[in-house]
């Protein structure tokens, strides 16, 4: 309705928006951060018992696939830059194959627990104590909502994916580019410090 | 210069977009009718959440059953504490003032995302349809408060997931309208508006912004591990899988007590516009009025402690939040005093707006002094859960934050709508309305020193003076807020047309036509001066 919002254009606003929402997103996570240490300093063992079972296998596969990701990401705004069309569509091609990986291969890793009757509420788990269910409720729920935020990344990307190859993004207007891949990023940090958390502190 | 540009350009009021009727509001992205949205939307609400707590008050009259049944007194306390809090006194200010005038205090045509602003309106509408679905849908409505406390919050048969959900998403709101404030003023302040030549009211809710920003994330993610437990059974909160209910409470007051200071930072910020306007005198102490503002801001974050003096913390938790509870007095004290210096030898106008400025001090006080003693870790474990915690809480929520809502409403008033109000009922309304408030909250104080529990729909015979005494206040304070909104209304038709500046004010907003043209400003002003610039 208001023409100016239209002509108006403040591309360092739009990036301190996504800076300030990527500060909320931290928080977000900082809640659950916190409430892993409580419980980790109280079932010091049942958590180190427990994170020996995870996979740490495909654990470094996804973090080399998400780091990966977020280099092409990175890259795509380069090649915008660049006004290389093409290159910037591959590459943001590839940053969502590299995330569709990412969920394929946490789908394994959860249907393997769960065949295994490891799942918050199951009786098997209750079985093995208290340390266990939390540990396994703490990992179901940060890797599940880190998951749900890589949805929300390939989305995201879906959405800058088809702008580019409308010409909405170009070498002149890519803030929108810029601001998915800090989301991106966000996603990929969160994992990094997720990772060390279930699979590697033993 | 006003007269003149009335003819060029048409109000936001009169404004023709691409959309006709309801759908040129519902759709617009102009600032100014987005504040409108939430004036209209938080109304609605506000008295709902009122005649709720009438009918608690009237509940309460007499020892045993009155009109209602235990469970339903549960239910009404819930929603009046879910309505109230989170969908009026923390969108209130910033929502309907900050984004109406934001904009035109800092020189700006609009915010700086105007879609995400609109889309903010949204996420609220749909977290407030959520709330009332929770109501007539499943088992039940939600019983537990409005904290959620754990486990109850899990175990009740009450329909818990649409209200912790809707919660969840007025969180979601309430982010996206302090990041686009935030970005607004670092961004958007026109050529000359320095940090410190920023009025005080944009200034409180650029602390509110961050308040906003840093908070309530954590309590997004507690409500998601709520429903995550109701749904799933994952055990963070459930003693009997190991969980712990306590840190369900860190998490909640984490957020829940700097929400405070998303209530009280923008009323003290349209408190000072409105003592500084009415005294003709420039803010005693701009400079520590804004800094003031940073430190409750700041402070505010680590005081959540001071709810759960009797939930067992170690004695040195205990301790630090008790002192950093005392430490969150200063900065509020400076803003009194400031506001009393202010008046010393100003000319003031005593109009309707300063009157509402003038029981806001009043009230603030008493709710501020209070907030001491129950701070205080002796006489906390005496007045925990009383009806002590319920008269401070809403002398300083309701009489803060409400006192300077209303107070707000008659000072833009002529602004927003370009009429003047009936000064007469204005003042009658007033009147009632602090009595009533008064008489409302004030025997709490007694009752709960003397040891009546809050949230009990029954209680002692000894308790019976008190609680006739507010129960007969409420009905004055109900019948002034009828009043009052009931003379705006009224007034919209019958008020004469206002001038671009009735109160001589000083800041932005008062150099442009009453109501704002649709691009605020026709030519971009330029700053030259401080804030408030009487002489």
């Amino acid at each position: 309705m208001i023409a100016t919002a239209e002509i108006h254009r403040d591309d360092q606003a739009s990036k301190l928006g996504m800076w300030l929402f990527l500060f909320t997103e931290m928080l977000l996570f900082g809640g659950l951060f916190i409430v892993y240490s409580v419980y980790r300093y109280r079932n010091a063992d049942a958590f180190h018992l427990a994170s020996e079972e995870l996979s740490v296998l495909i654990g470094t596969i996804n973090t080399i696939i998400l780091l990966i990701s977020s280099a092409t990401i990175a890259m795509s705004v380069t090649a915008i830059r660049k006004k290389d069309k093409k290159v910037a569509l591959m590459l943001l091609g590839a940053t969502t194959i590299l995330g569709i990986i990412f969920l394929v291969n946490k789908y394994f890793e959860w249907g393997e627990h769960i065949t295994e009757h490891i799942y918050p509420g199951s009786s098997v788990l209750s079985l093995r104590g208290q340390g266990d269910v939390l540990f396994y409720g703490l990992y179901y729920f940060m890797t599940g909502l880190h998951a749900l935020h890589i949805i929300i990344g390939l989305v995201f990307i879906g959405f800058v994916t088809v702008f580019i190859s409308k010409d909405r993004i170009n070498s002149g207007k890519f803030v929108m580019l810029e601001n998915c891949g800090l989301y991106w990023h966000l996603v990929d940090m969160i994992w990094i410090f997720l990772f060390p958390l279930f699979y590697l502190i033993t | 210069m006003s007269t003149q540009t009335i003819s060029i350009e048409p109000s936001y009021l009169d404004h023709q977009g691409k959309y006709r009727g309801i759908f040129a509001w519902i759709f617009s992205t102009d600032h100014k009718r987005i504040g409108m949205l939430y004036l209209f939307s938080i109304l609605t609400l506000f008295a709902t959440g009122a005649t709720l707590g009438l009918l608690m008050k009237f509940e309460l009259i007499a020892p045993g059953k009155t009109i209602m049944e235990a469970q339903t007194y549960n239910a009404f306390f819930t929603l009046h504490g879910i309505i109230m809090i989170f969908t009026v006194v923390i969108p209130g200010l910033p929502a309907v003032f900050g984004n109406f005038l934001l904009p035109i205090m800092i020189g700006a045509k609009d915010v700086a995302f105007p879609k995400l602003n609109l889309l903010s309106w949204y996420f609220y509408v749909t977290g407030v349809t959520l709330v009332i679905i929770s109501q007539f849908t499943g088992q039940g409505p939600p019983d537990t408060g409005w904290t959620f406390y754990a486990p109850y919050s899990f175990r009740t048969a009450g329909n818990m997931l649409p209200a912790v959900f809707g919660a969840f998403v007025l969180g979601f709101s309430s982010v996206l309208t302090g990041l686009n404030f935030l970005v607004t003023i670092h961004r958007m302040r026109a050529p000359g508006m320095t940090w410190l030549k920023m009025p005080l009211f944009p200034w409180t809710l650029y602390a509110t912004g961050w308040v906003q920003l840093l908070a309530t994330p954590i309590i997004g993610i507690t409500l998601l591990l709520v429903a995550a437990e109701r749904v799933l059974n994952i055990g963070f909160f459930d003693p009997t899988l190991g969980g712990d209910p306590i840190l369900y409470q860190h998490l909640f007051w984490t957020y829940s007590h700097p929400a405070v200071y998303i209530m009280i930072l923008p009323a003290m910020g349209a408190i000072s516009e409105i003592i500084s306007t009415f005294s003709h005198k420039p803010v005693f102490g701009y400079k520590f009025m804004v800094a003031s503002a940073l430190a409750i801001a700041f402070v505010g974050y680590f005081v959540w402690g001071h709810h759960m003096f009797t939930s067992g913390m170690s004695g040195t938790a205990l301790y630090t939040f008790s002192l950093l509870t005392f430490l969150v007095a200063i900065p509020s004290a400076i803003k009194v005093f400031n506001w009393i210096a202010t008046m010393h030898k100003g000319s003031i106008d005593l109009q309707t707006p300063f009157y509402w400025a003038m029981g806001f001090v009043f009230v603030f006080m008493i709710g501020g002094f209070s907030g001491l003693v129950l701070g205080s870790l002796t006489t906390n474990v005496h007045l925990h859960n009383t009806h002590f915690v319920l008269a401070h809480f809403h002398f300083i929520v309701f009489g803060g934050t409400g006192f300077a809502f209303f107070g707000a409403m008659h000072y833009w008033y002529p602004k927003i709508t370009g009429r003047m109000y009936d000064t007469r009922w204005a003042n009658i309304g007033l009147l009632l309305f602090f009595t009533g408030f008064i008489g409302l909250y004030g025997p709490m104080f007694y009752l709960g020193a003397m040891g009546m529990p809050r949230r009990y729909f029954d209680y002692d015979a000894i308790f019976h003076g008190g609680n006739i005494l507010s129960s007969m206040g409420s009905w004055v304070l109900y019948s002034g807020a009828a009043i009052i909104i009931i003379n705006l209304f009224a007034s919209l038709k019958t008020g004469i047309k206002a001038p671009a500046n009735p109160w001589g004010g000083k800041t932005l907003e008062w150099t442009i036509p009453s109501p704002p043209p649709v691009e605020n400003f026709l030519e971009q002003p330029v700053i030259t001066g401080k804030p408030y610039d009487y002489k």
